[in-house]
């Protein structure tokens, strides 16, 4: 991982987290996001933006919606929560799961877009992949990340991501979201910061 | 929450939040192709029943599968106990076989408690004499909720044999920890003894009179009369009971279309409950039975699922 740059660390007094993603970065990478995923699919013909919980689902909204923009039609987004197919359930209290939300239509047939904020170790993805299964039978299943950090622990790779940051395992990566959190931004600590991932 | 499910009166308001919050969940379930969540594979739970019972009996074990763990019914007629065996005896069979969750239903009141102390499962009280059947309490709480939003300051009325009740129990240290304002009614021969201070302690209310009752009601509860429970005696006639206790088409019009009845089943028609009340379309009934797999989905897995859950 690149040493921390003097310029931008620290600028939490408490930790030396930085800054790697701003607003307008954000906003930047879902709009390509969102292109790549119209490019991919050839328009916006079957797709279904499904968020996993709870930034993913933010995020999911957010590329719908700009593809609904370009493409002047409805894309259909929803949530699919993985608590219940997590690998890690019983080495921690039982987390209640969180909501789950697919159109009537279901997942049949569709090209299915999973959304996330973080890909670390694929685990989730894995999980996520399990939880879909269970719901239907897409045609295709996508992954779009904002951050890929790398450190995968199975064999996925996301077909769309907004930043790859090569990071250590040890440090922590922070996606803060308006909708959840007030601000857009994507940070990364040396150390422990609360709700780091 | 606490590594058992004895009584609804070991649940605090957060336990109860997090319980709905998952059933919530959990129901959309029902309505999937694939009725089949990963969460408890590998794990047992053991049904074991001792008395009579089909939609409790028949809900934790569709809940149990539906979070694929291996459920395994035993009844108390035609097992071990039924050749002389001690319950202690039973049980710790049972629990030496590996399982990780007992769902149990006894005649006597505490049985659940009592075995609770012996073995290492976690235990779920189905129902122990006439003292409590939290899960039942909890997917009346979770019914209510779902129709009147909250039930915090509501009025609930809980009408017939309070005395064999033990749904009646868990429901009002339920629906006083949910904050509910709830009236008892019962002749007084089904009000149970010591009702007096235990409701001061709890915090309702008891009633003779059902009709002066009913104009306030945000909920009507009615129970079962439980004539296997009853050696006689307590009410001159059926028709005697159903003028002063039942709910009839009379007291429906009184409630108005928008109250919620609620029923624990199985109901006694046209004892304790009108047909014209049991069909209405603000009978929850249907609703109470299918919450109940929610509930029970959403019990097993909190007691189940974690680390803390038995392995």
């Amino acid at each position: 991982m690149p040493a921390p740059d003097p310029a931008t660390a620290p600028d939490d007094p408490v930790t030396d987290a930085r800054t790697v993603l701003d607003g307008s970065d954000i906003n930047r990478a879902l709009t390509r996001i969102a292109h790549e995923i119209l490019e991919r699919n050839k328009g916006a013909e079957g797709l279904l933006v499904l968020g996993i919980p709870s930034r993913g689902v933010d995020l999911a909204r957010r590329i719908a919606s700009r593809i609904s923009q370009t493409e002047g039609v409805d894309v259909p987004v929803g949530s699919l929560d993985i608590t219940l197919y997590r690998d890690d359930l019983r080495r921690q209290p039982a987390r209640g799961p969180q909501h789950t939300e697919v159109p009537a239509d279901g997942v049949d047939g569709k090209v299915v877009v999973l959304v996330d904020d973080v890909l670390f170790s694929g685990r989730t993805v894995r999980a996520a992949l399990d939880a879909l299964a269970d719901l239907g039978r897409p045609d295709a299943v996508r992954l779009a990340v904002l951050v890929d950090r790398g450190h995968r622990e199975l064999p996925i790779r996301a077909d769309h991501v907004g930043k790859n940051l090569p990071s250590a395992r040890t440090e922590r990566v922070m996606v803060r979201l308006t909708e959840t959190d007030g601000h857009d931004e994507v940070r990364i600590a040396g150390s422990w910061e609360g709700d780091a991932r | 929450m606490k590594k058992h499910l004895l009584s609804a009166a070991d649940l605090t308001v957060d336990d109860v939040a997090t319980l709905f919050t998952t059933a919530a969940e959990m129901h959309d379930v029902q309505h999937r192709e694939v009725k089949k969540l990963p969460a408890l594979r590998g794990r047992t739970v053991i049904n074991l029943f001792f008395e009579d019972s089909t939609r409790t009996r028949s809900s934790f074990e569709i809940a149990g599968k539906w979070l694929s763990a291996d459920t395994i019914n035993i009844a108390g007629k035609g097992s071990s106990a039924s050749k002389g065996e001690s319950l202690r005896d039973t049980v710790m069979t049972i629990a030496s076989m590996g399982v990780d969750a007992v769902v149990m239903r006894h005649g006597a009141s505490g049985a659940a408690l009592q075995v609770s102390q012996w073995i290492d499962a976690a235990v779920i009280n189905a129902g122990d004499g006439t003292h409590e059947h939290p899960t039942q309490a909890l997917l009346d709480a979770y019914t209510l909720t779902r129709r009147l939003g909250t039930l915090e300051g509501r009025h609930v009325v809980l009408v017939g044999d309070l005395t064999h009740s033990r749904v009646f129990r868990s429901n009002v240290l339920l629906l006083a920890t949910l904050g509910a304002r709830v009236t008892v009614v019962a002749p007084p021969t089904l009000m149970p003894a010591g009702v007096e201070t235990w409701s001061k302690d709890v915090g309702f209310a008891t009633s003779y009179d059902l009709d002066e009752v009913l104009p306030t009601a945000d909920a009507v509860m009615m129970l079962r009369v439980q004539r296997e429970r009853m050696s006689g005696g307590y009410f001159p006639t059926s028709r005697e009971y159903t003028v002063g206790y039942g709910l009839t088409r009379d007291r429906l019009a009184v409630l108005g279309p928008d109250v919620p009845i609620c029923h624990p089943g199985p109901m006694n028609r046209g004892l304790e409950i009108a047909a014209d009340a049991a069909d209405a379309a603000q009978s929850l009934v249907l609703d109470q039975v299918s919450a109940g797999v929610a509930v029970r989905m959403s019990v097993l897995y909190h007691l189940l699922a974690g680390e803390g859950g038995h392995a």
